[in-house]
């Protein structure tokens, strides 16, 4: 990655993070939010992140891995039952890295 | 700063304690897994007090290891913040005829976090008079101990061997941040059909399947909300 890159998504980023966070703040009050706007945001957080992290599990270099070879995969539906059972951050955390090296060892890559 | 406006600011930062010990390890997993997947430390840390946004930044340090382009790093950026604008929305009426600066600096120091404080402060406690206070009370705790964390992970980043593979603590974290925002049908709807979209969409170049797949979960989530008749 080249260090223009960094720099301009950094600078971006930060323009982006600062306008959303003070948008409402900033505006007229007078604008409001449209009902359906208001609605469509809630499932913005679990939409985005899941699309983030999906691919991190399930291409590997490259390609759709299903199979019970791939240890990301495994080891992000590990920490995938931490989250939804208990809801605690690190714990997830700490699971997802332990199972991905125990799975890791198991399968031998 | 007057008495009461101090009262305030000691209430916030008090409620703002207990939060901490959950933000300091995951500001912590952000520095490491930043320099894990490639960002230097210098770039890192910058990034961290400019963007201010942790899965933004954890989601920029994996597109820029993808080789993606400025553009799609920012558009996700923009998708991951777009919860701001419901929480500036809904605190706005509180913080009404504040000055410019404290706006723009309230704006940037709001979190996950010191939003859930602040909207749950206001609406029990409606005769507070210095709001910006008890906000700025219990926001700047949490964006200074962002802050330290981040850069202790960075320096504990540069030193650790890549066969920890901790460039996995990205995916864990994002994990970790959406799969207990999964409480009701709509919601887990939305969060499948974005991880099925992003996955048959790998192929797109630019890593769009991104973009495909945040649209495909809101429109899912809208869709299924409407039919079980539960908006929240």
């Amino acid at each position: 990655m080249s260090q223009a890159t960094i720099w301009a998504a950094m600078l971006g980023m930060g323009l982006i993070s600062l306008s959303l966070r003070s948008s409402f703040l900033l505006l007229p009050e007078r604008v409001r939010m449209p009902a359906l706007l208001r609605r469509a945001l809630r499932f913005v957080p679990a939409a985005v992140l899941t699309a983030i992290y999906a691919p991190e599990l399930m291409v590997q270099s490259g390609t759709i891995d299903f199979s019970i070879d791939n240890a990301r995969l495994l080891a992000g539906l590990a920490a995938i039952a931490v989250a939804w059972r208990l809801r605690r951050t690190f714990l997830t955390i700490l699971v997802g890295m332990l199972a991905l090296h125990l799975f890791g060892a198991m399968i031998g890559r | 700063m007057d008495a009461q406006a101090l009262a305030d600011f000691r209430a916030g930062a008090r409620a703002s304690a207990p939060v901490l010990l959950g933000v300091f390890p995951f500001g912590v997993v952000t520095g490491v897994a930043m320099v894990a997947g490639g960002i230097p430390p210098l770039e890192a840390i910058l990034m961290s007090f400019i963007a201010f946004a942790g899965a933004s930044q954890l989601a920029a340090t994996q597109l820029l290891g993808a080789a993606a382009p400025v553009a799609v790093i920012l558009v996700t950026a923009f998708f991951i913040n777009l919860r701001f604008v419901m929480y500036s929305a809904s605190m706005r009426t509180f913080l009404a005829g504040l000055p410019l600066r404290w706006r723009l600096g309230l704006g940037y120091i709001l979190s996950d976090n010191a939003y859930a404080l602040c909207i749950t402060r206001y609406t029990q406690h409606p005769e507070d008079g210095n709001r910006h206070w008890y906000f700025l009370g219990a926001a700047l705790p949490i964006w200074a101990a962002w802050q330290v964390a981040t850069i202790l992970g960075v320096v504990a980043g540069t030193s650790v061997p890549a066969a920890w593979k901790l460039d996995f603590a990205a995916p864990l974290a994002f994990i970790a941040m959406s799969v207990p925002l999964l409480r009701d049908r709509a919601m887990v709807a939305a969060a499948l059909a974005a991880g099925i979209t992003v996955v048959l969409a790998y192929a797109l170049p630019m890593r769009l399947g991104l973009v495909l797949a945040a649209v495909a979960g809101i429109l899912a989530g809208l869709l299924v909300e409407t039919r079980t008749g539960k908006p929240a």
